[in-house]
């Protein structure tokens, strides 16, 4: 009797859950140390990039709450994700913020591929690009003593908790001065996607709402088809930022814009020096005759640059589909919208876990059958 | 409506409900919808657990069945969180009894009668699909009522496996219109369809897709002339249909059972039905306790 292990429900349900908070604990590997509890706070800053990307594609920024659920996820991304867009899915919209401009952040961290030197300065701040991934066995046995030290040292005598705000003009403004690239579009109204259904041809502010959410690796494995020969597409990174962004929002009863908080982002722009593939017209997109360069766009909630990164190699690539027809998958906005989302690509996937024994069956009916009249036909 | 009553918030309900009235209105018409993201993985059937809370009254009673089963994990869980959210809302094993039946891959073998709603969970809501991955190339298909490759699909069955290779999610037509994916269901369910007594409502939460049979409404599956549509025979070597090994009904869809050593076991899959018969009503699991096989 196969299936009833897959019936009985109730109970096996809540054994489930109880199995897990036992796997939590550390109870399965008898006189091991289960080690101490994880705080919120703890998770928040030593896992920081781990709760920005949940942050982004659970789709609500929220530091705390998505340390929660990477805690009770059990570090799973996707689901601790899940858990926020869950949440996230009926709340009410309190209103619409205007346009933010990357040009407001208040930077940690601002470098250009294109230009050796940029206007307001490249800032390399805090990555990991050029840190050797060699193990660091101080943090195997870290005590908070020595982490305040270190912190007490980096950063003297002086604790520094405001990040001055920059003004500074954008790589880009300088080449669109020098119409070198095409001059902004007029700005779309955002789309709510998780309020209005799908149209199809896919608006490019849906097409961003729905990459701001798209689960990293999906975004990055589109990214690289265009890199690896599934497109013809050559980024520069004209800049990429990562700062807090002062959030304005009309105030209810005035109606005058009051700066709500801010959330920690990371914006991208790349320029395409191929607008076509070999074959495909050109190499670069011609605009009223004259050559030029393409812009794409990326940003995401929270410090993740691969993201924002790929999401603006995306962009560009759906936008030389719009304007010569898709010919590659990624310059498909069909195709990259639907596969991008994590918690829903994780859904379908999981639920092959549930009884199909029905359709098995009728599978089973269906080739015993064909099987039956193979035989008979000889 | 009462606030908090079937978790989704109103402007949530009030889509979902304008939906389904012109699902109704539109005869197997696919509507869009913005799908709300729900505690339960895609997957599992938030389409149609949407539609069920989006129309829940306190009045009604509720079964969910998951491959026939009310104590399916699956079925369990969904049924668990629409009691939490519906307060004063009753469930229920019986289908006679039901009021509104949410399912996952079967239709119950009881006749349905005028006054119940079934809500189907919907893994893929386009039959197209199996012949066009774009859904904007499939929407202009819709449109024109072109069916031609979904016809083409079947023919080329027929030539190369002298029938038509599709055991579940057989297309059919509706209102002599658009043709729809009646989910999951086996060919045995599909005529079920045709001129039923209730509103069959089909909710694809994943896919952002609304769709519904009203009642008594012609369904025909896609099928040649001279090749008519036939359902699963259930039928053993010598021919003869298979029985339950635990009703004796001949004529249900079955689960079958393989057995270390012996021939396969075959019983009922639609549980409820089976203790009807054998004079346990609400009690499926009945004789699993009590007699063994």
């Amino acid at each position: 009797m196969g299936y009833v292990a897959m019936r009985g429900g109730e109970h096996a349900i809540a054994e489930a859950l109880n199995a897990l908070d036992l796997l939590r604990a550390g109870a399965t590997d008898p006189g091991a140390d289960p080690g101490e509890a994880l705080t919120i706070a703890a998770i928040r800053h030593q896992l920081r990039l781990l709760t920005d990307r949940v942050m982004g594609e659970g789709g609500l920024y929220a530091p705390d709450l998505a340390a929660l659920a990477i805690k009770q996820a059990h570090g799973d991304p996707l689901e601790a994700a899940f858990i926020l867009r869950a949440h996230r899915s009926n709340l009410p919209r309190l209103g619409t913020s205007p346009v933010h401009h990357g040009g407001e952040l208040r930077l940690i961290r601002r470098i250009s591929a294109a230009f050796k030197e940029i206007p307001g300065g490249q800032r390399l701040g805090p990555g990991t690009d050029y840190l050797q991934r060699l193990f660091r066995l101080d943090l195997l046995n870290e005590d908070p003593q020595a982490v305040r030290a270190a912190v007490a040292r980096i950063l003297g005598d002086e604790i520094q908790t405001k990040i001055p705000a920059m003004e500074f003009p954008g790589v880009v403004a300088g080449l669109r001065q020098e119409g070198l690239l095409p001059p902004s579009r007029p700005a779309q109204a955002a789309i709510d996607i998780t309020r209005e259904p799908l149209a199809l041809p896919v608006p490019r502010p849906a097409r961003l709402a729905h990459l701001v959410r798209g689960e990293t690796g999906g975004i990055l494995a589109m990214a690289y088809s265009t890199m690896r020969g599934y497109g013809y597409l050559h980024p520069t990174v004209a800049e990429l930022r990562v700062g807090y962004l002062p959030v304005r929002l009309p105030h209810p009863l005035t109606g005058e814009l009051v700066e709500a908080g801010e959330m920690l982002i990371t914006e991208c722009e790349i320029v395409a020096t191929h607008g076509g593939g070999p074959g495909k017209g050109g190499a670069a997109g011609k605009e009223g005759g004259q050559p030029r360069l393409l812009l794409g766009y990326g940003a995401c909630v929270g410090h993740n640059e691969v993201k924002a990164i790929a999401m603006a190699m995306c962009d560009r690539a759906m936008l030389n589909g719009d304007e010569r027809g898709p010919a590659q998958p990624a310059e498909d906005p069909e195709f990259v919208i639907a596969l991008v989302d994590g918690i829903e690509s994780m859904g379908f996937c999981s639920h092959y876990k549930l009884p199909h024994y029905v359709t098995f069956q009728a599978d089973l009916e269906n080739l015993r059958q064909a099987a039956h009249r193979a035989k008979g036909a000889l | 409506m009462n606030q908090g009553f079937g978790f989704l918030d109103d402007l949530a309900v009030r889509e979902i409900r304008r939906g389904l009235l012109k699902a109704l209105a539109i005869p197997g018409y696919q509507v869009p919808y913005a799908s709300r993201e729900m505690p339960v993985a895609r997957g599992f059937g938030t389409g149609g657990l949407q539609i069920s809370l989006a129309i829940a009254l306190p009045r009604d009673r509720l079964k969910v069945i998951d491959q026939g089963a009310d104590d399916s994990v699956n079925a369990v869980a969904l049924r668990r969180f629409i009691e939490a959210s519906c307060p004063g809302l009753e469930t229920t094993t019986r289908t006679v009894e039901a009021t509104l039946i949410q399912t996952r891959h079967r239709i119950p073998e009881q006749p349905l009668s005028p006054g119940q709603v079934m809500v189907y969970q919907v893994p893929y809501p386009d039959p197209l699909q199996i012949v066009e991955p774009s859904e904007s190339r499939r929407r202009r298909c819709h449109a024109h009522g072109d069916y031609a490759r979904l016809w083409v699909r079947l023919y080329e069955d027929m030539v190369r496996f002298n029938e038509v290779a599709i055991s579940n999610r057989y297309p059919a037509r509706v209102a002599g219109r658009y043709v729809i994916d009646p989910s999951p269901i086996p060919r045995f369910d599909v005529l079920k369809l045709h001129q039923s007594p209730v509103a069959h409502l089909f909710g694809a939460g994943r896919e952002k897709k609304l769709y519904a049979v009203p009642p008594y409404t012609d369904v025909e599956p896609l099928a040649f002339s001279d090749v008519p549509f036939a359902v699963e025979p259930f039928r053993d070597a010598t021919g003869a249909r298979r029985t339950c090994a635990r009703c004796g009904a001949a004529d249900t869809y079955l689960d079958e059972l393989p057995q270390v050593g012996a021939a396969s076991r075959w019983q009922c899959n639609d549980l409820d039905r089976c203790a009807e018969r054998l004079g346990y009503p609400g009690d499926s699991d009945h004789d699993e306790h009590h007699a063994g096989p």
